[in-house]
């Protein structure tokens, strides 16, 4: 995350149970992210990256949730996507970071992917205790 | 939402709403599976025009469901992947490797056409 801390301006929670609740993740998400003023495509990339972070909580965790929020950095602004559960934890976050490794039987894009097309990445595992990855990507200007 | 398959002669024809589950797709690649054999269809076009996200577990699944329709004999196309779903598939690394895609529904019942030409199925 940025050093500055982010002033939030608005916030929507997206309880996660089921991959139903992964529909509603991915249009709070599109849905704030074309209230900044984010292109289609940038919009779209926010909205995949929430589907990836949500099914993730659904698939390890059962449960959590994803918060979805405006944040400003300067004359920065951007969308920041927090996706917390206290699931199992991460055994291993180097490994789980790199592409093509994967403990479900899919392809390992998962993580490397959204790091990949988000600004800034970070994450907090602890086993037995849950995972929190949280994502931002800054309004181009 | 289950998604609905239309039967147009030798071609069944998925179209996919915006609000789809994981649940809902492994239903449609399960569905046409069962389906090809029941028609004795040749081609399946699968309409994503109004899908929003293809994220990789939906890129996994209908490249699993091309490669079982396939294996059923029959072809598969997806038609109308958006410029921006195209565009975040690529930034995050997802393909549909050797998977048939054409531009639109017109497109796709062209390739089947081209593909199916002498009532052949999948070679």
């Amino acid at each position: 995350m940025a050093g500055v801390p982010l002033e939030y301006e608005k916030e929507v929670r997206v309880p996660l149970s089921s991959d139903i609740d992964l529909v509603t993740a991915r249009r709070e998400g599109r849905m704030m992210a074309e209230q900044l003023g984010f292109s289609a495509s940038e919009a779209t990339l926010v909205a995949t990256a929430i589907s990836e972070l949500a099914r993730n909580i659904v698939n390890y965790a059962r449960n959590g949730e994803i918060h979805v929020s405006l944040v400003n950095n300067g004359d920065k602004r951007g969308i920041s996507v927090v996706a917390r559960d206290h699931g199992p934890g991460i055994a291993d976050i180097k490994l789980a970071m790199q592409a093509g490794y994967s403990t479900s039987g899919g392809l390992g894009l998962g993580l490397p992917g959204v790091r990949r097309i988000m600004d800034e990445f970070d994450i907090a595992s602890e086993r037995g205790r849950g995972t929190t990855v949280t994502v931002t990507k800054w309004k181009r200007r | 939402m289950a998604v609905p398959i239309l039967k147009q002669s030798k071609y069944l024809i998925a179209t996919i709403q915006s609000v789809l589950t994981d649940a809902d797709l492994i239903q449609l690649r399960d569905a046409l599976v069962d389906r090809v054999g029941k028609f004795r269809s040749l081609g399946v076009i699968v309409d994503v025009t109004s899908l929003d996200v293809l994220d990789s577990f939906a890129s996994r699944t209908l490249r699993d469901l091309a490669y079982m329709i396939r294996l059923r004999g029959a072809q598969t196309v997806i038609v109308g992947i958006q410029p921006e779903v195209a565009f975040a598939m690529v930034q995050l690394g997802l393909t549909l490797e050797d998977v048939a895609t054409a531009l639109d529904l017109e497109e796709g019942l062209a390739y089947l056409d081209k593909q199916t030409r002498h009532g052949r199925r999948a070679p």
